[in-house]
């Protein structure tokens, strides 16, 4: 049998039910746009914070006091060190460090005039803008003054400086900020949100009058960035190296950037598989009503079947045939599924439009590649029963 | 042409053993126009399933033109079915989606005939079995007579050697009847092997070879030259003993 007569017979079957065809295709359509869809939202989702994570730069490594290991014996009590700003100044010596900025944070309310802003105050070293990937937008960021002997400069970031002065020019300005006073030196540029928290309603002040201002006696990070020849894990082991010198033990842990997001990645992937799974349910609905369809189609066309091979049709090419339609419906459910999946996207695109979504073109190629294999698969026992039938019974069937 | 030689089929009904066929032995020559009679249940449409090659005997030898067939894989008896056999049934089986046209023209296309090669035959056919003017109509918009004629059209696209029909007139009237069969017994004239199973008396009469079947085994076969078998038509069966069993719409195919 010509592959072209294969193909008209098929397309005939098929179309001289339409309402059927429709349905049993409309099942796989709506099955391969909840995959496409879900899948798509994953990995938007996954792009989105991936490069939240990363606009730090993933050359980075956090060092935080403490150690988070869980210890076998409780009770011991802790002989933790806090990290100082001369264990900062010591890391910055070791080979292949590029930045190192020590962080304090805290809250408290910023003063102008007669303004007050209560936002969040960041104690920084100089490297900040570069470690950080932040760029200054007006003036210029707190110089590298000796530690412990920082002048009394503020940068503000933008929330912050609208809220304070308007549209007027801050630099020069004194601010109070716990009753210290600050001089403006500069302005961050506008950075946005991230992950919902303002980074733009912040002022940063130099570490050492961080730590007087809360009070405190230690860092609460350390950041160091490194250059792009060194491995993040030799680097690490540096850091351990010289911080167990300084402490004489390790009361401190380091996260390193590429590593937290490549664990986020993983953790990521596995959600969006997930959730295509969740979606692959519906395909899965989608396969058995094709099988179902096709387990009638052959109980109603016996008769069909009987007098194809009296007339000469092998088992192939019954087979062929009813494999053909439930492959046929499938892959129309595919097209259908694409059709629906442009509808919604489109209504999804007007109502929220900051939803993060990639829909790769791939997919589309490989949602009618997939809903053929359903196809093959949901009609493959329903076919090979018309394949099997006995002629003489099946001619008996009207 | 054809060789039955001690050919059984037997048939487990529950625990029973049914024999459709019984050590059947039978030849049938080129050319030959045979009816097939007895009442239901004795074997007949058993033995056109078996010549038609739909079926294989429980045991015994069926040998078309020399050949043995119990040693033919599926696709070689399919292909033996397609090639050199024709099928006519009763209720005429067309696929009623597809137009008289497509009907006829199935067998080609299962074969892989190309389609240039395809339309000439079909066109053919039509315009002999007057059909021209209902090519494009789909089964349900042809009378008895017309899907038959469709069916038979079928039967002979691909010039069979031999023609099996199991009741072909058992749905018609008696005039579409009669036209079907002056139209297989033409066919048969032209040197196709005609054998037909009936429960009409007069059908079985024309033919000049007539079987009769009982319990699985044939209890009569006897000629009947052409002269007899016209005469016959009114007349009553020459067995002597009446078969009263008329069409009854029956499907066909029991044994």
């Amino acid at each position: 049998m010509r592959f072209r007569d294969s193909t008209r017979m098929i397309l005939g079957a098929v179309l001289s039910n339409r309402g059927k065809s429709l349905l049993t295709a409309l099942g796989i359509g709506v099955g391969i746009a909840a995959v496409t869809l879900l899948t798509s939202l994953g990995e938007g989702l996954q792009h989105y914070l991936l490069g939240q994570f990363s606009q730090f730069g993933t050359r980075i490594i956090a060092i935080n006091p403490g150690k988070d290991i869980t210890q076998g014996l409780g009770g011991i009590i802790s002989s933790t060190k806090p990290l100082s700003l001369g264990d900062a100044e010591s890391l910055r010596l070791l080979p292949g460090i590029e930045r190192v900025v020590p962080v304090v944070q805290g809250a408290g309310a910023v003063e102008y005039g007669n303004r007050e802003r209560k936002g969040d105050i960041l104690g920084v070293g100089s490297d900040m803008p570069s470690a950080w990937q932040f760029r200054v937008a007006m003036g210029r960021f707190l110089p590298d003054d000796q530690s412990g002997r920082s002048r009394s400069y503020a940068v503000l970031g933008h929330t912050m400086k609208t809220e304070l002065f308007g549209a007027s020019n801050p630099l020069g300005q004194n601010i109070r900020i716990g009753g210290l006073r600050f001089r403006v030196i500069g302005v961050i540029e506008e950075k946005g949100q991230m992950l919902g928290f303002d980074m733009d309603d912040i002022v940063y002040i130099p570490t050492d009058k961080a730590l007087q201002l809360f009070n405190r006696e230690g860092l609460m990070e350390i950041d160091v960035t490194f250059g792009p020849s060194h491995s993040s894990t030799r680097i690490a082991e540096r850091v351990t190296q010289r911080l167990l010198e300084r402490h004489g033990e390790e009361d401190f842990t380091l996260t390193s950037q590429d590593e937290m997001l490549a664990t986020m990645n993983k953790v990521l992937q596995i959600l969006t598989i997930g959730v295509a799974a969740l979606g692959g349910i519906s395909l899965l609905v989608g396969a058995i009503g094709i099988a179902t369809i096709m387990t009638i189609t052959v109980g109603e066309r016996t008769a069909e079947i009987g007098l194809l091979r009296s007339i000469g049709s092998s088992r192939r090419q019954v087979l062929i045939l009813f494999l053909g339609e439930a492959v046929l419906m499938s892959v129309l459910g595919g097209l259908l599924g694409l059709l629906i999946l442009t509808v919604v996207l489109s209504a999804i695109k007007l109502a929220v439009p900051g939803l993060p979504f990639a829909l790769n073109p791939i997919y589309l190629i490989a949602a009618i590649v997939v809903s053929g294999l359903i196809g093959l698969v949901a009609g493959v026992v329903p076919a090979r029963k018309a394949a099997q039938l006995d002629p003489v019974d099946a001619l008996r069937t009207e | 042409m054809i060789e039955l030689r001690q050919l059984c089929r037997d048939f487990l009904v529950g625990d029973q053993t049914v024999h459709a066929l019984d050590h059947l032995d039978l030849n049938i020559d080129k050319g030959e126009y045979l009816s097939v009679m007895g009442p239901s249940g004795s074997g007949k449409s058993t033995l056109l399933n078996m010549l038609g090659l739909l079926d294989k005997p429980s045991a015994g030898e069926y040998l078309l033109n020399g050949t043995a067939t119990s040693g033919l894989k599926e696709e070689q008896r399919a292909s033996l079915r397609g090639g050199h056999i024709g099928f006519v049934f009763q209720s005429y089986h067309l696929i009623p989606r597809l137009n008289a046209r497509e009907n006829i023209e199935l067998p080609l296309v299962l074969a892989g005939v190309a389609p240039k090669l395809r339309q000439p035959r079909v066109d053919e056919l039509l315009a002999r079995l007057d059909l021209v003017d209902r090519a494009e109509h789909i089964p349900n918009q042809l009378s008895g007579g017309q899907r038959q004629r469709v069916a038979i059209g079928r039967a002979i696209v691909m010039e069979p050697d031999l023609l099996l029909a199991d009741e072909p007139t058992g749905n018609l009237d008696s005039k579409s009847g009669l036209e079907v069969v002056t139209l297989l017994e033409e066919l048969n004239a032209g040197g196709i092997t005609l054998l037909v199973v009936t429960h009409d008396e007069n059908m079985g009469a024309r033919a000049r070879r007539r079987l009769h079947m009982i319990d699985g085994a044939i209890s009569r076969d006897w000629q009947t030259d052409s002269a007899e078998s016209k005469s016959i038509l009114t007349a009553k069966p020459p067995t002597g003993k009446p078969l009263t069993q008329k069409t009854d719409g029956k499907a066909p195919g029991e044994f």
